[in-house]
């Protein structure tokens, strides 16, 4: 008997339907948790997740990383179960999440450093620059690799007669934000022009460049001989790249490493969402430009299961999941701040 | 026109609109109109919404921020500066270049692909050209990034500087990214959209018009300048509308070449802004509805100097056509 094509066709479409529809539910995992937001916790994110769906194979969680102001916006909309932010909620945001679902309960899970990196033909690695240096040279005040003050802040090497051109961030970015709020607190000058934020306006006297995401900083800084710019440890460690030792507020000159990171951090064990910067700390290994990033989670979660999903998948971040921070040059979280982070998720129901 | 075309033209028209629904009467051919009428009523719709949506999504910043701010240079939306001159500004200059670079030789290329190019060499040729334009504009930034602004910094720019220097255009110092660099990536993009569409309308120029030049003793350039050219042109200048268009609203590409930095330059080689780089660049991150509502702003400003630039052009196009032929009469 020939079927007839109508009826072929008609089947088919009624399949693919069928499929489209209810096929989801055959391979989708018991709870499937949504997040969004920062750019800086996704290499992390990516990691830590995939571990933890394979030891908790109903659980799938899936990040998008659109950006730490998006991701506050999209947990504000109730589009995604957790936010994530290199900065916690500012009282406008928190307002608005408020007035949206209640209490918002926001934990720190990684810990990370902003590099100050450099393309100078024939200066050497580990520069040597002072808080002051580093301001002059992004308000354009210093625009020249042989200016006085670099060469006496660093002896015997041979600066070359260059002129500066600073990269920064040309998106909104949580590196930007935690940059000038370094700037703006060894820099009273700073701090009334320019200001902290994840997007602000750079001085107009600096001979400055805007690129898209640390890739782009990164790139401008390679192909311009003269420029310098700020990107995350994480990426510039990947990338080999040549970064600066910035002398922290004990006076000494110290490198970004994973241990210069964990050490500033470790000066200011009780940080939460109002008191969160532990830039330019005390320490004499301390690295100065250093930064927490953050997680929302609402305080009353508005469905049971994916609330213990949530709560169970965070509590293992920020404790056995912190191991899998080393291997992308992420700093563990420190085991007061660990125990903060648990506390503050024991709160949630 | 002369007046017994116009009686024809009116009157074809008053056919098709009253008449023609009473004369047909086959139900399909009923369908056939209505559906088709809809789906041309549909895309004016959707245009009108856009412009509606931009506008309402716009309003907490029309309402808030006051014009002597808008119209400066200074954007710092940290501290409530909303400054939109260096995007227009930027947006502007980098798509004269891209047409004032891709428009002749796009031109040229259809030329040559249309008239002079053997038959064996014009379709794969073509079709190459045809596949710049399936370059995916991420991959376009991507390279201007890695290729292109490097062959900036170090050839083309300083060439520029030594002969033209005396020129504010070309003064300053060279980063590679810039202006400069915008408008070459945007000239590479838009000049598919150039050639393929000429290629189509030379094409399209009827063998009488050659056959009549060749016949009263033309060489083959005069051929192409006299006949083939002018018959061409509301075409040409229709692909070049397109192509300008384009250029307007390319922002993930300029974006990685443009220097991002929001201010007017008289230098080529300085980093400026766009409109649509800016957008690209601030929208996932903006919070505050002043703040947000400021970007939708500028996007429903890059929207009306579109439709602004299209509806020059086309009157461009419409004074030359209908001169040309009233003159060719």
């Amino acid at each position: 008997m020939r079927i007839r094509p109508l009826v072929l066709s008609a089947v088919a479409v009624a399949a693919v339907a069928l499929i489209a529809l209810f096929g989801t539910a055959i391979v989708r995992a018991d709870a499937q948790l949504v997040g969004a937001g920062s750019s800086f916790d996704y290499p992390f994110f990516s990691r830590a997740f995939y571990q933890y769906s394979q030891v908790h194979t109903d659980v799938s969680v899936d990040y998008q990383s659109i950006g730490s102001g998006a991701g506050i916006q999209q947990f504000t909309a109730k589009t995604v179960d957790f936010g994530a932010s290199d900065v916690p909620m500012n009282s406008k945001e928190l307002a608005a999440a408020n007035a949206s679902n209640g209490a918002v309960v926001q934990v720190p899970v990684a810990l990370g450093g902003v590099v100050i990196a450099y393309n100078v033909p024939g200066a050497p690695a580990n520069l040597h620059l002072t808080p002051d240096a580093l301001v002059a040279i992004f308000e354009g005040k210093i625009s020249n690799w042989n200016d006085k003050a670099l060469a006496a802040l660093n002896p015997g090497s041979n600066l070359p007669n260059l002129p500066i051109v600073t990269v920064h961030r040309a998106d909104g970015s949580g590196t930007t934000y935690i940059f000038t709020d370094y700037l703006s607190r060894v820099s009273s000058a700073w701090n009334s022009s320019v200001g902290t934020s994840k997007t602000v306006s750079w001085p107009a006297a600096a001979a400055s460049l805007g690129a898209k995401g640390n890739e782009g900083v990164a790139g401008q800084v390679r192909n311009n001989p003269g420029a310098i710019g700020y990107v995350e440890l994480a990426y510039a460690l990947e990338n080999g790249m040549t970064y600066a030792a910035i002398q922290n507020k004990s006076g000494r000159f110290v490198s970004p490493t994973l241990d210069s990171v964990r050490a500033a951090a470790a000066q200011k064990p009780n940080v939460n969402p109002t008191d969160f910067s532990i830039v330019d700390q005390q320490g004499a290994s301390s690295y100065p430009i250093c930064g927490y990033s953050w997680v929302m989670l609402w305080k009353t979660q508005p469905d049971a299961g994916r609330g213990h999903a949530l709560v169970d998948l965070f509590n293992w971040v920020v404790s056995s999941g912190q191991t899998y921070a080393k291997n992308v040059h992420y700093v563990p979280l420190p085991s007061n701040v660990q125990n903060g982070a648990r506390q503050a998720l024991a709160t949630i129901h | 026109m002369s007046q017994q075309t116009v009686d024809i033209a009116t009157a074809g028209l008053r056919l098709t609109s009253t008449r023609l629904r009473r004369a047909i009467s086959p139900v399909g051919d009923r369908a056939f109109l209505a559906t088709v009428t809809g789906a041309a009523w549909l895309v004016l719709l959707v245009v009108a919404g856009l412009f509606v949506v931009l506008l309402i999504a716009s309003l907490p910043a029309i309402k808030t921020v006051p014009i002597s701010s808008i119209v400066s240079t200074a954007w710092d939306p940290t501290n409530g500066k909303y400054g939109v001159l260096s995007f227009v500004f930027g947006t502007l200059v980098t798509s004269a270049i891209a047409l004032a670079i891709a428009g002749p030789i796009g031109v040229a290329c259809a030329l040559y692909l249309a008239e002079l190019a053997s038959r064996r060499l014009a379709g794969p040729l073509g079709m190459l050209v045809e596949l710049l334009a399936a370059v995916p504009s991420v991959v376009y930034g991507l390279w201007g990034l890695f290729v292109l602004a490097p062959i900036m910094r170090t050839m083309v720019e300083p060439f520029l500087n030594k002969t033209l220097g005396f020129l504010p255009l070309f003064q300053g110092p060279f980063y590679g990214v810039g202006m400069l660099a915008g408008g070459v990536l945007l000239s590479i993009m838009v000049l598919p959209t150039v050639a393929a569409i000429s290629r189509d309308v030379f094409l399209a120029v009827p063998n009488e018009q050659r056959e009549a030049m060749l016949a009263l003793g033309a060489t083959k350039w005069e051929v192409l300048a006299k006949a083939v050219l002018p018959y061409a042109r509301s075409g040409v200048i229709g692909a070049l509308v397109l192509a300008l268009g384009r250029a307007l609203g390319e922002a993930m590409a300029v974006v990685m070449v443009i220097g991002n930095k929001p201010a007017i330059a008289a230098s080529l080689f300085a980093p400026g802004y766009t409109m649509a780089s800016v957008l690209a660049n601030e929208f996932t991150e903006a919070t505050g509805s002043q703040y947000v509502a400021m970007l939708i702003e500028i996007g429903l400003l890059l929207f009306v100097v579109s439709l602004v630039v299209n509806v020059i052009a086309r009157t461009l196009v419409w004074g030359v056509a209908s001169g040309s032929r009233s003159r060719a009469r």
